[in-house]
């Protein structure tokens, strides 16, 4: 007899109504005013995935990528169950358990302990299970001192491993697991990275979201890409991968700005990239380089905050700027719509590829991530008047426009 | 092999309905640990913990004993004033903080809701079992206070009575509970609706004041209309020596099963997009 699918994902799409006012739910008053003035519709369709089919074998190891907006989440969440897709079906032949963020449920004013029951819980484990491999899950996350600490006192490191802890014990057949590696320090990664190795290695269904391609390439034998919600590759994952890094590429097309507009509820709405001042796709070694970014807040916000990181292809951070810590507050007064502006008088980085990811907030916290949000190149250009080209063999990453002299 | 056997779901846009009571019973531990999560931190975060569950109660009976009790005279009530209204109060504070919790529980714990998937209805069930495990430390209250004011207490109906009462409640909270947990979500005027709600509904309620005061008018059917006039009625029936009438009984448990298919509908037919809401 032939293998069936594990789960068959049959031409799924889903569509949201964006309505023009900022808040997903609804207040009767709007409702109210619509009925009474006969007004039409004032929302708009759009398409978050369009027609998305495969079959999963059970074994199978897949990659999901794209870039931020391209309908990825979405996806997870109808095949997690959480949200319906708009035409289509899915069908499962086994249970799936997904991990679409780490410690979901997690209580602050709860000890290390209690919160492993109650979020090994929620993710559908049960009690005998999370009791059987308790010292395991304690052990792996190594926070075995603050057993009985509330988690509140917890670091926010010691808080993600124990959550990655008790999601890596889940035994389903089927695992769902949304870019939750993109979070902790390089050691606590690589832990988490071998862990979801083991899970693809012992036969178990793995469904992946990542930016990571190196995490994607070791562990998925193929990978889906998803570009404005259309499957546009379905494969090895080694072709995925490349024809992903193009892609990014396609910012050539963009003429260096980015609209956010068909994200439910945005804070960050357009980010515009200048080198030498102009509107640009490509960047030069040594240029001047601006990022704009215009935000929107439902309520103003007292102190703005921007958060850029640069990444190079093997994603190591290698830049990062943020404007609580280096700039200070940039409004005089609250804002509920804003442009900031960061500049780079002179970019210090050697010719090659690299990623963005770009973080908006408040003083206290993040509202939006945008991991990964483009792949640029930094073509090569003289650095100074003479013409003077710099070495690539013995310059990896940083350039400096070093004055000489003699004594 | 059968084509369909193996199947272990489907995800499609329309929803056969179903009440989905057996995977209720498959996640009967996530009950557990949410009943337990809330009950705990609801205790851990205050320092007098248990003390805040009886001494609303309490200050409730005294204020109510202390400038109402002489309007109702023993003979009216069937029963001393503060034993009448305590008991009363206990029905009525589990169905009003059970309607407060379960209206607002879906938005309290959207962040979970939008993360992963679980039978839905765990979330206001559960709110409402946190109010039921308020209402045991309250009825050990009450048996001191029937040692305080020596009540005759039919035994025979206590025993089937209170539990039937109990019963009552929570079928009676359950319904607009749900109801308003999903209108919340789509319309978040309701976390206004729900405390001016519960404010009118108890000078609905026969609580302070004994159901007979508005005699055999039509004011009285309508007052029946309230799903709690049975479970309060029924809960005082066991110490009382007034009759009970069946027909304003049976209207108000019609009037909660309504409320309660009502309210499980509601829920069931919009719970798919509430994490597209939240």
């Amino acid at each position: 007899m032939t293998m069936r699918p594990i789960l068959e994902i049959k031409s799924i799409s889903k569509k949201f109504r964006i309505s023009s006012t900022r808040e997903p739910y609804l207040s009767i008053r709007d409702q109210v005013r619509k009925w009474a003035r006969f007004e039409s519709s004032t929302k708009e369709d759009f398409w978050a995935l369009q027609d998305i089919s495969y079959d999963v074998m059970p074994g199978e190891s897949i990659g999901i990528i794209g870039r931020n907006g391209a309908g990825k989440s979405t996806l997870l969440k109808i095949l997690s169950r959480i949200t319906p897709p708009t035409s289509g079906k899915v069908i499962s032949r086994a249970r799936i358990a997904s991990l679409l963020e780490v410690g979901t449920g997690f209580h602050p004013e709860l000890t290390g302990r209690e919160n492993i029951f109650l979020n090994g819980s929620i993710l559908g484990m049960k009690k005998a299970e999370i009791t059987k491999q308790f010292d395991q899950i304690v052990d792996f996350a190594g926070t075995e001192q603050f057993l009985d600490t509330p988690l509140k006192h917890y670091s926010s490191g010691m808080q993600l491993r124990l959550a990655f802890a008790v999601a890596a014990f889940l035994e389903p057949e089927i695992l769902i697991v949304d870019e939750v590696l993109a979070v902790g320090d390089a050691e606590f990664q690589r832990k988490c990275l071998g862990k979801m190795e083991d899970i693809s290695s012992s036969g178990r269904t793995l469904l992946f979201v990542s930016h990571n391609m190196s995490a994607v390439t070791s562990m998925c034998k193929s990978v889906m890409v998803i570009e404005k919600g259309k499957q546009v590759f379905m494969g090895p994952s080694q072709q995925g991968t490349e024809l992903y890094l193009n892609m990014g590429n396609s910012y050539d097309e963009l003429g260096g700005r980015l609209e956010f507009v068909h994200q439910p509820n945005p804070h960050i709405r357009s980010i515009e990239f200048r080198c030498d001042g102009m509107l640009s796709s490509t960047l030069y070694m040594n240029c001047s380089f601006e990022l704009s970014v215009h935000f929107v807040a439902p309520k103003p916000l007292e102190y703005p905050v921007l958060g850029v990181i640069i990444y190079d292809s093997l994603n190591t951070p290698v830049l990062y700027f943020n404007n609580k810590n280096y700039a200070g507050n940039l409004f005089e007064k609250p804002a509920d719509e804003g442009t900031i502006v960061m500049r780079v008088p002179a970019l210090p980085l050697m010719s090659g590829m690299y990623s963005l990811d770009v973080h908006f907030g408040n003083l206290f916290s993040d509202f939006e991530v945008k991991r990964n949000i483009i792949r640029f190149r930094v073509e090569p250009r003289p650095i100074n008047e003479k013409g003077e080209m710099l070495l690539e063999k013995f310059n990896k990453f940083f350039i400096q426009n070093i004055e000489w002299g003699h004594k | 092999m059968n084509g369909q056997s193996d199947i272990v779901f489907e995800i499609k846009p329309q929803k056969v309905f179903s009440l989905g009571v057996r995977e209720l019973v498959e996640y009967r531990e996530l009950f557990y640990f949410l009943s337990w999560r809330d009950i705990k931190v609801k205790y851990k975060e205050t320092v007098l913990g248990f003390f805040w569950v009886i001494l609303q109660p309490v200050i409730f009976t005294l204020i109510f004993s202390m400038f109402l009790g002489k309007s109702f005279r023993q003979e009216s009530v069937g029963m001393s004033y503060p034993v009448f209204v305590s008991s009363g109060l206990m029905v009525w504070l589990l169905f009003s903080s059970g309607l407060t919790n379960a209206g607002n529980s879906m938005i309290t714990n959207a962040a979970i809701i939008k993360k992963i998937y679980f039978p839905r209805l765990i979330i206001p069930i559960t709110s409402i079992l946190v109010s039921v495990f308020d209402f045991f430390i309250m009825f050990m209250l009450f048996l001191v206070l029937l040692f305080i004011y020596p009540t005759t207490i039919d035994g025979m109906q206590a025993l089937m009575f209170w539990p039937t009462a109990l019963l009552l409640t929570v079928i009676g909270t359950f319904g607009p509970g749900c109801l308003l947990a999903a209108l919340n979500i789509k319309y978040r005027d309701f976390r206004y609706v729900i405390p001016f709600l519960v404010q009118a509904l108890l000078f609905l309620t026969p609580v302070i004041y004994p159901a007979d005061i508005l005699g055999s008018t039509w004011r009285k059917y309508l007052l029946a209309f309230n799903p709690m006039y049975a479970p309060i009625s029924l809960f005082r029936m066991p110490i009382t020596t007034a009759p009970l009438d069946t027909t304003l009984l049976c209207i108000s448990i019609g009037s909660s099963l309504i409320l309660f298919v009502i309210g499980l509908l509601y829920f069931k037919s919009t719970e798919r997009y509430f994490a597209d809401l939240a």
